[in-house]
């Protein structure tokens, strides 16, 4: 998609992907602030806002991107508390990183309208570490969670969850996931309420609203829970919840919401049958009363849901309430692990409605090749993947792995990671094997992930004495999710220098080169790093092919 | 209907131009597409659905009226989607996966011809190396194949002009020669 065609001022369709259709709804509601760390499947929002703040369309607009999710949700605090309409975007993980900021957010409230937009990757395509839902984020924030369908509710529920936070005062996080952030359709443009005037906030000091100090700060809880009823009613009225009612007399219904409702109606289409279908696009708080209303009267309903059944709990506890002899179905036909696809629900919706529904299975007579990504051809770590191989028996050492293009490390021929948990979590794991092990250890970790949270963990290598080999891998770019800027990048004028960083952490055995061009001496430094008593670090610089490009 | 390939083969251009080119035609349309890892010469798929009402990005299993590979053992990776009915649609190229042994294009087709009649081994990355001494259009190629034969329902005039709406200018008269030469 073009930036002009995702800037046309005429109304009309256009073809866009659910993230595009995001950062439209944002630009449609007049957005100010946008802050964001890149994390697929929500990177083309950083991408999108990046491209257009290099020009004078970026007029009116602030944009970065941070170095961790965390200060995104801080920077987009500071922005919202000084009036600014304000847009943050991360990937689910990075809402787990963000959540010591988040749940004091929700209990201050905004003062300029703030969406934050999560993206979940059910099936993990684009994710390692765990299949995570972001759902019950809302029980523990207390926070409105909307969950579009398709990128035109996409760039509505954006413009919508600016009017909610508008009116209420509270930050509203809108939910997709990969099937809906990488989903494309046409979609209705409307009118930019854009300004090119120049930012101009302003923090009005109040202790009130700014500091969660005891006492305060369990009344700003009691006022939040007053807010969230609130909403709770405005969700009642809201078109967002809707009920399609069926042309018979159907005593079956289903409930769904995101992805789940497309294959829903499509299934209903499949079989032809009418049955009455809520559509929910509140996953809280949900409109009770509404779903209270639509149980009245029927025998079985179908909660359609994409991974853990908190919905469909919440249907049960309701039916209790308004129809107890209603029959809840749920995961018992529908699996909880993996992404939600079509014939699921064909499968679930036949069986409910008594129609035949043969699943086509073919045999494949040969077995397909996995073909697992790789490395690129010309990829700087290779020539650190050969060092090591060269300075090491790999059998004799743990390798730690981390998020980021090197994790395929772990893939063949590589075959070098031993562990792979969270951005961050290389050297902290690694620090904690030292002390329980005498083994030798090579901890990686990127440039990006360095400056993410990787630095309070080399501290504590340094405070409390281990001696794990560190290598930071310095391609001078956040590669694995489309090449998006961090603090020394090409291009940076920060002036900062890892090995600057390195050392002011205390550590005395660290060296920075390109093993590349010194092929030779990375080997020799690996082995003479091994062998030390305290911490060392190797700073492997090579920019991405992709960025020598540039 | 779905393209499978590897990354960097020009998937999401193709998809691209054919959900470009049937919403000028009017119809209703839904893709789905993956990102991140994909890229780093990975399996990818796409799924591309036009028709009056379209509801679900993605294909119910058995419910594909074409799969185009642009690579030949990932044209298999389409089999869950296919029926009796579905077109198999392959590029006669195959890229090896290091440390496997590859398959080679008698033990694909001959797989695919088990589940439908409907096989299409098209030799379209060595046409257009001979013929555009490039490969990168084979994807190109194949789609502009599939229409010139009727096969994607859609004018080849909608193509023609979703390729200039899609394609950026320098690599744009490459692409329209690659249409022209499928027409032969």
């Amino acid at each position: 998609m073009l930036m002009q065609e995702l800037l046309d001022k005429n109304p009309g369709k256009k073809i866009l992907l659910g993230n595009e259709a995001i950062c439209r709804g944002a630009l449609e509601s007049g957005v100010q602030f946008v802050s964001t760390y890149p994390g697929t499947p929500a990177s083309e929002i950083g991408d999108i806002f990046f491209d257009l703040t290099k020009d004078k369309n970026g007029k009116g607009l602030y944009f970065e991107f941070s170095t961790n999710e965390k200060v995104a949700m801080e920077a987009g605090m500071g922005a919202s508390f000084s009036g600014l309409k304000t847009l943050i975007a991360m990937k689910n993980f990075g809402l787990n990183v963000c959540i010591d900021s988040l749940l004091p957010f929700v209990y201050a409230g905004t003062k300029g309208p703030t969406v934050i937009i999560v993206a979940d990757d059910p099936s993990c395509h684009s994710s390692a570490q765990s299949e995570e839902n972001t759902r019950p984020i809302a029980y523990l924030a207390h926070i409105p969670i909307l969950e579009p369908s398709d990128p035109q509710e996409c760039k509505d529920f954006v413009k919508l969850g600016f009017k909610i936070s508008e009116q209420f005062k509270i930050p509203i996080v809108i939910r997709t996931t990969t099937r809906v952030a990488h989903q494309k359709m046409p979609v209705n443009l409307d009118k930019m309420e854009r300004s090119d005037q120049k930012i101009a906030g302003r923090f009005v000091k109040n202790p009130r609203q700014f500091i969660t100090l005891p006492p305060r700060v369990l009344e700003m809880k009691k006022e939040l829970l007053e807010k969230i009823e609130k909403i709770k009613s405005f969700s009642e009225k809201s078109h967002l919840n809707k009920i399609e009612k069926s042309s018979g007399s159907s005593r079956m219904g289903i409930i769904t919401s995101g992805i789940s409702y497309l294959y829903s109606k499509e299934a209903l289409a499949e079989f032809n049958i009418s049955s009455p279908v809520l559509k929910l696009g509140f996953f809280y708080p949900l409109p009770e009363l509404k779903i209270k209303k639509f149980l009245k009267g029927l025998k079985k309903v179908l909660v359609v849901e994409e991974l853990e059944p908190f919905l469909e709990h919440e249907v049960e506890r309701l039916a209790k309430e308004s129809n107890c002899k209603l029959e809840v179905i749920g995961k018992m036909m529908i699996p909880e692990i993996g992404e939600m696809r079509p014939e699921f629900v064909f499968s679930a919706v036949a069986k409910l409605f008594g129609k035949k529904y043969h699943q086509p299975k073919n045999n494949l007579q040969i077995s397909v090749p996995k073909r697992l990504p790789q490395l690129c051809p010309g990829c700087p770590y290779w020539s650190v993947i050969s060092a090591v191989k060269k300075a090491v028996n790999p059998d004799e050492v743990i390798f730690g792995g981390e998020i980021g293009c090197y994790m395929l490390f772990g893939n063949p021929p590589v075959s070098m990671q031993d562990y792979l948990f969270c951005m961050g979590s290389s050297m902290g794991i690694g620090h904690g094997i030292k002390k329980a092990t005498g083994q030798k250890l090579i901890a990686f970790i990127g440039d990006s992930s360095f400056f993410h949270s990787g630095i309070p963990a080399l501290i504590n290598t340094v405070f409390n004495k281990s001696n794990p080999l560190i290598i930071i891998l310095n391609n001078e770019t956040t590669a694995m999710t489309g090449h998006q800027p961090h603090p020394v990048s090409a291009g940076s004028e920060t002036g900062i220098k890892i090995e600057n960083i390195v050392r002011a952490c205390g550590v005395k055995n660290a060296k920075t080169l390109d093993p590349a061009v010194n092929q030779e001496e990375m080997v020799e430094t690996i082995k003479d790093f091994l062998s030390k008593d305290d911490v060392s670090v190797i700073i492997a610089n090579h920019p991405c092919k992709f960025v020598e490009k540039k | 209907m779905m393209v499978t390939g590897t990354g960097g083969q020009g998937l999401i251009t193709i998809l691209q131009v054919i959900s470009e080119a049937a919403m000028a035609e009017g119809y209703d349309v839904k893709t789905s597409e993956l990102h991140g890892l994909s890229q780093r010469g990975g399996s990818v798929e796409v799924y591309i659905r036009f028709g009056k009402k379209v509801y679900s990005p993605l294909i119910p299993q058995g419910k594909a009226d074409l799969i185009m590979g642009l690579e030949a053992q990932e044209a298999l990776k389409g089999v869950y989607f296919a029926n009796p009915k579905t077109v198999f649609l392959v590029n006669r190229n195959i890229i090896p996966i290091p440390l496997k042994k590859p398959l080679t294009e008698d033990e694909i087709s001959n797989s695919l011809k088990k589940i439908s009649k409907n096989v299409f081994m098209v030799p379209a990355k060595e046409i257009c190396k001979e013929k555009l001494g490039t490969e990168v259009v084979a994807g190109t190629y194949l789609l502009s194949w599939a229409v010139i034969k009727k096969i994607i329902p859609l004018e080849t005039s909608s193509i023609l002009k979703a390729l200039k709406k899609v394609i950026p200018p320098k690599h744009l008269e490459l692409n329209i020669k690659t249409f022209e030469l499928a027409k032969e």
